[in-house]
Order: C-alpha cells, then structure tokens, then sequence
C-alpha cells in the first residue's frame, strides 16, 4: 500500500471510529432530550448551554464511582463482560461504506475502514457475539437477577437473529452481493431498496430492536421483575460500559439500516449536485466535496433511525416474554418466510417482464 | 520467516493451547468459553487460507449460535464441583479408552492420507471466495447439498415435535 494511500485511510477510520463514540456519546444526551420533549419537560440544561456538557458530566461521575466487585463473583469474566460488550459493539461499523471515495494525491481511497466482499456477513457475524458479553457478565454476577437477565438476552438474540437473518437473505437475492459497497451502489438515484422490500424492511428494523435490547423489547434489564437486569452487581464505568455499548449498537445499527434499505451516502439529485461541484471546484477538489456531502447525507439518514429509536422507546409499552417470543418465532419467521418467496417469484418471472416492457 | 508462516504458528499455538484449556478446565463455563475462543483461531486459519465465506460462516454458526446455546445449557445447569467427586473410576477408565482409541484412528488416518502437491505459480488463490464455493456447491454437488438441506429440516421439524407440549400437559 501507497505512503499517502495509508495515511488518508488511517484518518479516515480514525474519525470515523471518534465519530461513532461521539455520536454514541450524545445520543445519551439526545435520548433525555427527546424523552423530555414527549412527555412535556425541558430535559438536562443546567451543564453549559442547553446542557450540552452533560454526557461529559455523566461520564466524569462514572468514573468517579466506586467500583465494586462482588466477593462471590468470577472476578476475570466479571471485568470481561463490559469488556466484550463494549468491544462487539466498536467492530461492527469496520465494513460500513460512509461514502464514495475521496481523490487525493492521484489516490483514491475509499470512505470505509475495510471492504470486504462477505461485509454483511461480517456484520451479523459479530451481531450474533454481541450476546456473550451480556451472558459473560450476568453469570459471572452470581446473582439470580442477574443470570435471568442474561438468558433472557441470549434467548431473545438467538430468536430474533433467524428473522434477521431471513431479511437479509431476501436483499441478497435483490442484489447478488454481499459487499455492503456493492448493495450500496446498487441503489442510486433513488433506486433504494425499501421500494422493493417494504416488508423486509419492517421484519428487519423490528429485529435490530430485540438484538440492541432496546424498548418495546427490553426485556433483559425489565426492572420490574428483574431488579435490573443483567447489570444489577454491576457499578461506576463498568456498568456505563454497557450502557454505552447500547448506544453504540444503535448507532451501527441505524447505519446497517440506511445502507441496506434507504440508499446509504446516495441522495436524489447526487449526479446534479456532482456535475455542479466538479464544474466549479475542478475535478478533484468537486469529487471530494460530492463525497463529503454524500457522508453528511449517510450520517443524516443514520441519525434519524436514532432518533426513531428514541421515539419508539417513550411511546410503546414494554412486550410481556411470552408475547416476545410469538412474535419473534410465529409471527416474524414466517413472515421472513413469506418476503422470501415473494422476492424470489419477482426476480424470476417480474423482474424480465418489466425490462421486457421497458426496452 | 516470512510474516504470514508467524501468523500461521502463533494461530496453531493458540489453537492448540485453547484446545487443551477446554480439556483441562475445572469449570464447564470456562471450557465452553475456551471452546470458544479455539473456534475463533480457527476462523483465523480459514482468513490465512483467503476462504472469507467459511470464516464468517463459521463465527455466525458455531461461536455465534451453537456456543451460545451450549453457555445456555450450563448456565442453567449449574455444574458444582461435587459434580466432579460423583464420577467413578470406570467411568474415568472408559473414556480413557475412547479417546485413546479415537487418538489412534485419527493419528492413523493422518499418516495414511496422501496430500496432494500444488503447484504455488498456477494456484488460484480466489478459490475460496464465495462465488467460486457458490458455483462449486449449486454446480458439482448440487443433489448431496440439497440432501443435507432436507435433512437439516426433517432433523428441525423432530426437535419441534419432540419439544410439543402433549395434549392435557399442564402449563409450566
């Protein structure tokens, strides 16, 4: 690899790695915010204005706590919980293309950490591990609470993955790649894949709401039957590891959902917008720009499926166990089942009908 | 030595080491989580061979799901260690037998096996991508593929029938 090649993709995982903890960061922040806004309240604004200090306040008192670690607990697995949490969470944006490529120095480089032709396997791949860490934890607690918090996370993981998993199948038959890039460019100009896969999209949204543990489906840490969950023994940074961790999946979750369904950096009009950059910029300097614009649009979309998180979140009520578990295996499976099959018949028999008529 | 032939022994050591730890364990947690982590060098052995599509298969499948229902299982369980005193000694003596019986056959087996020469200029190293083990699975094994297809299902409808709950069962 290229001096100049190694150093634009060195800064660009470097910011898009602070990018992610900063948006996980004050989404803490947006999240209290938001609730506040719905239930008629004004939030956090007493650090700095508008209260914008707060998430650097909450993290400075979480390290401040004391940090406690129960005499009867496995003390290694203990620490190696939050650990593993907060570390599947970081992995996953690896693969995720924030944008097209920026040209610099006759380079051109990519605005993604790795490309990998298996990325979304990659993605669902460290998903499926997200569950240790939770599990690890729990039962390394040695608290009754605790452990229940833990199989309760790990069942509904493993339960909701299969209809995730069955979601993704039906893009990749649309697409017939598995490089995120690829599904990606696939959907320019507004050819974006939740036109096609309307109900893939809701099986698969519904789903990366049980796998984050996020309400309606917060069932891990139900505070009304379980204390607090998986992280009842659990203190100071320790437990803001795995809040935060949280607030990561979100993240990275709301980014799968704009790349696969809405298009990822591809807005209407890009090609317009390109032209007229280029014209007035030059040729490098015009593509840059298109690029950096085409990223803001890609964190836009991203940020708007956090903020539908948060929105959910303070309006549904939380899902009883069992009604959890009939929707995950009778209704959504089938479901995926069924968006399966449709899409297959309209690859084979729509899809040449309608570029019959078209040409 | 060239940086890939050190990445190839340092992964081999881990394997082998994590392999015997979930042997040697006390506590089954820990030898399901060693398990775990051997699986994940081998995943590094299917990244050293340029087979992307196995490796990601292999964390979704093995340390993604079955692993996970395996922590399930001994969670709930609660192995002790008086666990460990219930065992006699012709229990410990079988499977001594086994396993050496087994290290045999495999010991055996591999002194046995010819592997095949290949020619380093003319191999083709994209042989482990996905479309290239896509064409190879749905072109040259298509019927043994779709077999195990079938008997994956046939194995899952029995699961699901054998769980069901029988008529006039009581609820929990």
């Amino acid at each position: 690899m290229e001096l100049t090649e190694f150093i634009i993709k060195a800064i660009v995982i470097a910011v898009i790695f602070g990018l992610t903890l900063l948006i996980a960061m004050y989404s803490t922040y947006g999240e209290r915010k938001v609730a506040a806004f719905i239930q008629d309240r004004i939030g956090p604004n007493r650090a700095g204005p508008f209260g914008m200090l707060q998430p650097l306040a909450d993290a400075g008192k979480m390290f401040f706590k004391e940090d406690f670690i129960p005499a009867q607990a496995n003390k290694w697995l203990f620490i190696a919980g939050p650990a593993l949490a907060m570390l599947t969470a970081l992995m996953a944006s690896a693969v995720i293309p924030f944008g097209h490529t920026l040209r610099y120095d006759g380079v051109e480089v990519a605005v993604q950490a790795v490309e990998a032709n298996i990325g979304i396997l990659y993605i669902f791949g460290v998903v499926s591990l997200g569950v240790y860490g939770i599990m690890v934890g729990g039962w390394a607690s040695n608290n009754k609470f605790s452990l229940l918090g833990a199989i309760r996370a790990a069942s509904q993981n493993i339960s909701y993955e299969i209809a995730m998993g069955m979601a993704i199948v039906a893009i990749l038959m649309m697409t017939g790649s598995l490089s995120l890039r690829e599904i990606v460019d696939q959907q320019h100009s507004g050819n974006w894949n939740i036109w096609y896969q309307p109900l893939g999209f809701i099986i698969f949204i519904t789903c990366a709401f049980a796998e984050c543990n996020r309400t309606p489906f917060d069932l891990p840490e139900c505070e009304t039957e379980l204390v607090g969950g998986y992280h009842t023994e659990y203190s100071s940074m320790k437990l803001g590891f795995y809040l935060f961790a949280e607030y990561i999946n979100m993240f990275i979750s709301s980014a799968v959902i704009s790349a696969l369904y809405f298009g990822g950096y591809n807005y209407p009009g890009m090609d317009w917008v390109y032209t007229q950059l280029t014209g007035a910029f030059g040729e490098v300097a015009g593509h840059n720009a298109a690029t950096l614009i085409g990223t803001a649009v890609f964190f836009g979309k991203a940020l708007f499926f956090v903020f539908f998180y948060m929105w959910v979140r303070w309006t549904l009520p939380r899902f009883r166990y069992d009604q959890l578990m009939n929707l995950g295996w009778k209704g959504l499976i089938p479901l995926a089942i069924l968006n399966i099959i449709i899409t297959g018949t309209g690859v084979l028999f729509l899809e040449p009908y309608f570029t019959a008529l078209l040409k | 030595m060239n940086p890939t032939l050190s990445i190839f022994y340092f992964l081999s050591f881990l394997t082998v080491l994590s392999a015997l730890m979930v042997v040697f364990s006390r506590s089954p947690i820990h030898s399901v989580l060693y398990l775990i982590l051997t699986f994940f060098c081998l995943t590094g052995h299917y990244i050293l061979l340029n087979a992307q599509f196995l490796a990601a298969v292999n964390i979704i499948v093995y340390a993604g799901a079955i692993m996970v229902l395996f922590l399930f299982v001994i969670m709930f369980l609660n192995m002790k260690k008086e666990d460990e005193e219930a065992k006699t000694n012709l229990t410990k003596i079988a499977a001594m037998i086994v396993a050496g019986t087994l290290f045999v056959i495999l010991f055996g087996a591999y002194r046995k096996s010819i592997i095949g020469a290949y020619n380093p200029y003319e191999y083709n190293s994209q042989v482990g991508m996905v479309e290239s083990l896509g064409a190879v699975l749905f072109r040259d094994y298509l019927l043994p593929f779709e077999l195990a297809s079938v008997l994956f299902l046939i194995a899952m409808t029995g699961a699901v029938m054998l769980g069901r709950r029988e008529v006039g069962e009581r609820h929990f």
